[in-house]
Order: structure tokens, then sequence, then C-alpha cells
């Protein structure tokens, strides 16, 4: 169910000496089934936004609808859009809090007022999505690893049948395995139910790697929307406003800048591979045609 | 002996389910011993429950050795006698800057650990002044810090152990909160720390690429020390540090696939001139 920003902003504390406008004039279609990176330096409006996305807040103007209907119409179902936009919030594993981990995930679908059998059902099936075996779902959550007690925590979100998932930076504090495990499962999620991904990162090599479409915001404002690989051409651009680009960009510019004729708009270490080996068979084959 | 001596440390917590009795005992570290010379930048790898943490611990009293002995600067960390003057010499930076400022405003802030050590009021204000200048924050002295960024903030914690004029500063993953800009400014303050003030650090992150200027790296693997080495020798090792759970920086990577390609590049790569340079040096070669 695609969802529609029209003009929307956001003033914290409005008609107060305190107003700050977090949000300005944001204007996204974000139809079914894309993968979106959301990035941006601390304070760029990030958290806001995603929050507007599943209700929490309400814009201070402009209108937001989902599957066409106005969320901030009278007669709209907040609890179900609640539902349907499923958010992670940073550190979900915080709200853990169930004395064993099937029962933790069981908590949201209950508050749907489904059957128990439904409730398991889903429970079971969301556990599965992000790869935690049966072995685990009668220990108690917080005699998990950090890594599995975040999956618990997505899994809780995932058993909502949410068709928008959103995550605000998933990762971090993990191990570059436990890092890799939570995004390869999502990823994988992504493709076996077509849900939308919204994932909020501060990580650009992780950006690069998974998604479709980058937005990048700053002072509330959208400053990119575009394809990884558009955006990172501006990598100047991004580092003024805090960012940068995957560090792999920066060395294929660099052989750029040192009159080699490769392409720099590589945003993967498989990109990159792909593009110095066709360089240099390039080479051996003018090498013995010469 | 260096400025932190650990020899065959071994730290064991007591698990107990909810009516206290003992369900097993847990060994974080064990069998770990390590020599730190004043003046070394050490950065400390491994995966989530290796021990890292616990091992920092140590390093200024907030846990005490099950088996074995911790020295800083001399001062075994079991002797209570010490413990302040250790917690004076060793101070550590957390992960979540939000949860270790307590001052309204950021030289107060700053201010608060040499107050705590009865400094004289007009030393306060010069160290506060001096601290805020080696992390570059001092234009922010009369901000309230909930007014500033993460790595704005973070740099205000680091401000508040410099001030009370630590040998060493230990780091528990300082960025994995922040964004990339915020994280560059911990690591700039950080190393600067180090070059110009001599202060031994000890880093403890997740960031392949914020080791690469360290002296020493120490990659910890169920509670032992795994591998060693400068950043060049353990950045080597890719597999063996994937095994471990880890990887290594984009480009360490990119380089050490290229060789698996056939393409002649060296290993431990560790900054793009370096592969620059040895994309020169292949080049060359193939034509």
């Amino acid at each position: 169910m695609p969802i529609i920003l029209d003009k929307v902003s956001h003033v914290y504390g409005e008609d107060t000496a305190m107003a700050v406008t977090a949000l300005k004039n944001i204007s996204l279609v974000i139809p079914d089934g894309q993968f979106i990176g959301l990035i941006g330096h601390t304070g760029s409006g990030k958290s806001t936004l995603i929050q507007h996305l599943n209700g929490l807040i309400k814009a201070t103007s402009g209108n937001i609808y989902f599957n066409g209907e106005d969320i901030d119409a009278d007669d709209f179902d907040k609890k179900r859009l609640r539902s349907k936009v499923g958010l992670v919030f940073q550190y979900p594993e915080h709200q853990l809090f169930e004395t064993d981990v099937f029962s933790d995930v069981c908590y949201g679908p209950k508050n749907l007022g489904l059957t128990q059998k439904e409730i398991q059902l889903r429970a079971y099936e969301a556990l599965k999505l992000v790869g935690i075996e049966d072995e685990y779902f009668y220990q108690s959550p917080f005699d998990l690893s950090g890594g599995q007690k975040r999956r618990v925590a997505i899994a809780g979100v995932l058993a909502m049948k949410p068709e928008v998932l959103i995550l605000d930076e998933p990762t971090a504090g993990l191990d570059p395995e436990g890092r890799d495990e939570i995004l390869d499962q999502i990823s994988k999620l992504k493709k076996e139910t077509g849900i939308t991904v919204i994932l909020v990162s501060h990580s650009m090599e992780d950006v690069a790697k998974y998604v479709d479409r980058i937005i990048v915001m700053n002072r509330g404002s959208v400053m990119f929307d575009d394809e990884p690989k558009e955006v990172f051409r501006h990598c100047e651009e991004l580092e003024s406003v805090g960012l940068a680009a995957p560090q792999v960009t920066y060395i294929m510019k660099k052989l750029r800048d040192n009159g080699y004729d490769v392409r720099d708009d590589v945003t993967t270490i498989e990109e990159a591979k792909t593009e110095i080996i066709r360089y240099f068979s390039n080479l051996k084959s003018a090498k013995t045609r010469g | 002996m260096g400025i932190i001596k650990v020899k065959d440390l071994i730290f064991e917590y007591i698990r107990r389910d909810e009516e206290g009795n003992v369900e097993g005992i847990t060994t974080a570290i064990d069998d770990i011993n390590l020599d730190i010379e004043q003046g070394d930048f050490v950065s400390v790898l491994g995966h989530n429950g290796s021990g890292k943490s616990t091992l920092a611990k140590h390093l200024n009293a907030i846990l005490y050795p099950t088996e074995g002995t911790v020295w800083v600067d001399g001062k075994d960390t079991q002797n209570n006698e010490y413990i302040w003057d250790i917690r004076q010499t060793a101070g550590m930076v957390f992960q979540n800057p939000d949860n270790q400022i307590i001052g309204q405003v950021v030289e107060e802030d700053v201010g608060f650990g040499p107050e705590n050590m009865g400094v004289l009021t007009k030393e306060i204000w010069e160290r506060v002044d001096e601290s805020l200048k080696a992390v570059g924050m001092y234009e922010f002295r009369k901000y309230s810090p909930n007014k500033l960024s993460g790595g704005q903030k973070q740099r205000v914690s680091i401000a508040g152990v410099i001030a009370m004029h630590p040998k060493c500063i230990i780091l528990d993953e300082p960025t994995a909160m922040l964004d990339p800009k915020g994280r560059r400014e911990v690591i700039r303050a950080v190393r600067a720390l180090n070059d110009v003030e001599h202060i031994t650090v000890i880093l403890i992150t997740h960031y392949m690429d914020e080791v690469i200027y360290s002296d020493k790296v120490y990659v910890m693997d169920k509670g032992k020390i795994a591998l060693h080495g400068t950043p060049r020798e353990i950045f080597s090792k890719v597999e063996r540090l994937k095994e471990l759970r880890l990887d290594v920086p984009q480009v360490t990577l990119l380089a050490h696939e290229l060789k698996e390609a056939g393409i002649p590049m060296p290993d431990g790569i560790l900054t793009k001139e370096e592969f620059a340079a040895a994309f020169d040096e292949c080049v060359n070669r193939a034509i």
C-alpha cells in the first residue's frame, strides 16, 4: 500500500519561543515493494519523518495518504495504520520484556484480537523469517546474544504482518557478522514477502549494498532522492552535510583521478571488482593485439 | 613495566536463576596477558560477547580479576587504596554520550571530574579550557549539551575525561551511535590526544577503518586474545578475521578479492593511496 507525503512540515513546540522546524515541505511517494535507504546526519529529520509514516506524530501542515486515504482524517483508523506500517526503533531489544522469546513475539498480534491459533502461527512465522531456530523459543530473551535479541525484537514487529517495515539503525552496536546477518535477513524477507522496507542508517556501505533507492535528508528537507549510484556521485555535497560515499567509491575516484579509464559511479565491492577485472582483461587483450 | 600491564587475567561470573540458585559459571576473560606502553595507541576488536568490554572494565577498576593481576601505572587494581588514583590515571568513555553528560552547560560538565578531585577553582577553569580546546569544542563551552550533535557530545565526554589529566584513556565503542561526520570528529580528536599529548589510547570498536591508525591491534575471541599485531599484519588475515565474525576495511577487502581473482595486489592494504600505488604496479606489470 503506497504512502504519499504531500508538502509535509513539522514544527516542534509550535507557537512557543522554542519552536524548531524539523521537516520542511516534504513531498515523497513510497510505492509498494521498494527497498529504501534513508540517510542524513544526526538531527536532519530522519526520525521525525519515519514517525509521521505510521501516525506517531502529526504533521503541522501538509497531508499524508496511506493507500489513498488521508491519515489525519477523522474517520481514519490509525490502529490499522500502525499494524500495517511497522516501526522498529533504535536498540529495539531494550523493549523485550516477556519471560520467553515466543511470548514476546506473540505480544503484538495478541493485541490485535486474533485467535490463539492465529497468534501462535504468526509468531512462529515471524521468528522463522528472522532466522531464530526453535531451540530458542522457550529461552529467556535476555539470555540471547545482542544480534539474536535484536532479531527477536524485529520478529515482534513482523508478527503484526506489516506491509511497510521501517527500521531505525537496526545494526548500531553489532559486530560485522551480526550486522550482515540482520541485513541479509531483511533483504531476504523483502524478496520473499514483497513488503516495502525503509532502512535508516549511518553506514553508507550498508545502504549501498542493499537498497534500490536512497533518500538523503538535510536540515528537514530532502536533498537527494535517487538510485544509490546517482546519489553517491555527489560525494562532495554529501560530505558538506556530514555524510560520505562508501569507501570503495573513493577508491575508484582516486584511480580515475590518476588517469585510469575506470568507472567511478561504483558503490559496492562487487561492482568495483568487476570493473577492475574488466580493466585488466582489456589491458591484456590490447597487449596481445598489439 | 608499561602504563597498563595485565598478567594471567581470568574473570568469571556466576549466572543465577530468579531464585538466586547458581546456574553456571561463565568465563568472560580467559587468561589474558598484555603490556601497554605509555603513549601507545592500541585498538581492541572482537565480536559481540568476545570479552572486550569486560577487559576494558578491568583497566580502571570497575571489575576486579577472579585470578591474575592488573596494574595501572604500577598500581594493583585490587588494592582499594589505589582505586581513585587508578580511575584518575585511566579514564573511560562509553558508547552512549547521553548517559555520560550530567552538566547543564558544556564547561560545567567538563569541570565535574576535576572538581571532584579537589582541584582548585582557578585550575579547574584552566583544565576545562585546555580540554575543550584539545577536542575542538572550546567554542561550544557555553552551550547546553542537549543542543549538540552526537559527535559533539561524545567529544565533550572525552574532554571531561582529559580534564582529569589521565595518562591513559579507554574508549568503549565511542562512535557506535554516530553519523559519519561525528565518527570522523571523534577519531580525529582521539588521534590528536595521542599524537600531541602522548596520552595512551585504548580504543574498542567495530569499525575496522578506525583501527588503521593504531600502533597495535588485539583481536579477542571467547575471552582470549586470538590475534595481535600491527593493523597491516591483522588485516592481511582476511579469512581468519571472517572466522572471528569480523571484517576488514573495504579497501583491504577489494585488494584481497582482486588478488583471489588473479590480479597481484599485496595483502594488508589500508588506505586508498596505498591501493592506488599497488594498482599502478599491477598495471605496469600487465603492460
